[in-house]
């Protein structure tokens, strides 16, 4: 059986989920053994030609280039994934669609004149279609290790979607808000980090997205109720994943209100 | 009438300290000592080897939602009921291998099936409160049932000793004395302690109790000493401020209002998270899922706890059976306090009241349970 042919393409991002990759060090060699690495600046300068099989995506779209060359991978890709947050909710970079960009970019570079972006930055889905999304910031290596191997299987990957809770619990976690009234969005967080921030002893900032059973509208006072400052609520909400849709439209509707009193 | 001989029922008191030599009894015996200990804000349960590891002068302010551990200053071990974490991690693992799949490298595509070779593990639980005995009793009728019996459960709990200790400092959202549960360990332990000012009261309650006691200085529990205990566990019952009156009426109360609006209600400030279950002793739900390794020779089937809180957990072939908050918080509530009469022949509930404390959602269950209880309102 002729092994399948990855390809792994960076969009605006920090490259921390390509990593993810790489960090599977005791994998790595079985992993290269049982599909063909045909794109991965990150990991080898041989480039090799379309089309793909599985075309891992990383980073949001954000500027016109990267707007084109989405739909070229598209087009040259059996299987398209997102691997991180960015790539599939937007991530970092697309908190600057809650500013001003121009005014963003004067603040930032002596010459934004040079510089060529959109308007807003977005999750790859907003222009191609999406065949998995893998959340996290960054990814857990081995949800993507799954993915993969699921994909060789020609199964389901197994990705659960219950809250960060669940893992809290199961590892033996004490709850950080209940003890500590720390505030914490595990709650509504989709699982996949293993509940890594709360096992040290902080709040969920809610990484790897919101959880499809998420419940904002019962999620938010409790968190006001716990806030260490004004308006910490909001920056839990609008952080990483804040333009996943059920985070963004939560935190409009709060500042909706707070703007009418 | 105290009696002058170890044997099952007799009361002996000890000195504080001679706890110790209990404790050491039973390591010598190559149990493993597991207790509650002050860690992370509140009491967890954990390896021990001694009293110097005890929640010793804490006790802690409860409320829906909110933990609060508190210094007493006393020179008490066990005033602290207990934290979000129960004995069942011991007995019923979070997570646990259920077998391993190998493929046969020379009679491909053959498979062979092994169980995992675990170590056996005696567990010495001590410090278990007369709510958690409760939910253990529970646990063993779902995983010791005849005709469907648990291996990996079985194992872990056939051999394992149990040291309770009544209740005499109950916290704000305990309601063993609705349940019936507590705050008195009545039956199914090796030994239940009553902690007086400087002394335990220890009544016997195995043959495996009393080779813990032999070679102890013990002396008979005078009247004085029984009657002292018995003063502290009823003035226990009576700081015991929730109440879920007449129990055994739910099955048909919570069933028989099924459309209640009050399941919308609370359906709004459920956060569907889960934490309500992972910390009930009783609750046993969990899910399996294959891991397999590359370069796909080898597949470990994990079991792990699970939620019927997780829309995952539902989900089965053309949609989710309980596709919102309200069927699973509805689910969740009337498995626990009506339908598990019929399925295990008593309520799932013990009154220890960690749902209560631990929900992040500060939902009192007990407040929906009376607003639905009472019918539709007119």
């Amino acid at each position: 059986m002729r092994k399948p042919r990855i390809a792994v393409h960076k969009f605006s991002s920090c490259d921390g989920c390509q990593l993810g990759i790489l960090n599977l060090e005791d994998e790595l060699l079985d992993l290269v053994g049982a599909v063909e690495i045909a794109y991965f600046l990150e990991a080898t300068s041989k480039i090799q030609p379309g089309p793909y099989d599985v075309s891992l995506v990383e980073g949001s779209v954000s500027t016109p280039h990267e707007l084109k060359r989405i739909k070229d991978i598209r087009k040259e890709s059996g299987m398209l994934i997102t691997i991180g947050t960015c790539a599939t909710a937007g991530g970092i970079q697309a908190l600057r669609n809650f500013t001003e960009p121009g005014q963003l970019a004067e603040s930032v570079y002596d010459h934004p004149d040079y510089l060529d972006y959109l308007d807003l930055a977005t999750p790859v889905s907003q222009h191609v279609k999406v065949d998995l999304e893998i959340w996290g910031c960054p990814v857990n290596k081995y949800q993507l290790l799954e993915a993969i191997i699921a994909l060789l299987q020609q199964r389901k990957p197994n990705l659960p979607s219950h809250s960060v809770c669940l893992d809290c619990k199961r590892n033996s976690t004490v709850c950080v808000m209940v003890a500590r009234g720390i505030p914490c969005v595990g709650p509504v967080t989709r699982t996949g980090c293993g509940a890594l921030c709360p096992a040290n002893g902080r709040g969920c900032y809610g990484c790897f997205g919101p959880a499809p059973q998420a419940d904002l509208d019962a999620m938010i006072p409790l968190l006001n109720a716990v806030e260490e400052y004004p308006g910490q609520t909001v920056h839990l909400l609008r952080n990483f994943a804040g333009y996943a849709p059920d985070f963004r439209k939560a935190v409009d509707v709060m500042l909706e209100e707070s703007s009418k009193k | 009438m105290s009696k002058q001989t170890l044997e099952v029922g007799a009361t002996i008191i000890i000195s504080k300290p001679e706890l110790n030599n209990l404790l050491k009894n039973l390591s010598d015996l190559d149990y493993e000592l597991a207790g509650p200990q002050v860690k992370d804000h509140t009491v967890v349960l954990g390896p021990i080897e001694s009293l110097a590891e005890l929640p010793k002068g804490y006790t802690s302010q409860e409320e829906p939602g909110k933990y609060t551990l508190i210094s007493t200053g006393k020179e008490n071990y066990f005033d602290v009921t207990s934290g979000p974490q129960t004995w069942k991690k011991y007995f019923f693992p979070p997570r646990t291998q259920l077998m391993i799949f190998q493929q046969d490298p020379d009679k491909s595509p053959t498979w062979s099936m092994v169980s995992p070779v675990e170590e056996l593990r005696r567990y010495a639980l001590i410090g278990v409160r007369p709510c958690d005995l409760a939910g253990i009793q529970i646990q063993d009728k779902i995983f010791l049932a005849d005709n469907n019996c648990d291996p990996i459960y079985r194992d872990r709990r056939e051999g394992a000793f149990i040291l309770a200790v009544n209740c005499t400092e109950p916290c704000g959202t305990c309601f063993c004395t609705s349940m019936g549960t507590g705050p008195k360990a009545e039956e199914g332990f090796d030994l239940a302690l009553t902690e007086g000012k400087d002394h335990f009261l220890i009544e016997i309650g195995s043959e495996v109790g009393i080779n813990i006691l032999l070679d102890l200085d013990w002396k008979a529990a005078d009247v004085k000493h029984q009657k002292a205990a018995e003063a502290a566990l009823q003035a226990a019952r009576e700081k015991i401020n929730l109440n879920l009156p007449q129990p055994d009426n739910l099955e048909t109360e919570l069933l028989s209002n099924l459309e209640h609006p009050q399941w919308d209600d609370v359906a709004g400030r459920c956060l569907s998270c889960g934490s309500c279950t992972q910390v009930c002793p009783t609750c046993f739900c969990w899910d399996s899922t294959d891991k397999t390794l590359l370069p796909g020779d080898k597949i470990i089937r994990y079991r792990s706890w699970d939620s019927c809180f997780n829309p995952d957990y539902s989900y089965v072939s053309h949609g989710n059976t309980r596709p919102n908050t309200r069927s699973r918080y509805r689910q969740w509530l009337t498995h626990k306090f009506a339908s598990w009469y019929e399925q295990y022949g008593s309520s799932g509930c013990v009154g220890c009241g960690r749902c209560i404390t631990w929900c992040p959602g500060e939902i009192n269950h007990l407040e929906e349970i009376a607003a639905i209880r009472e019918g539709e309102p007119s």
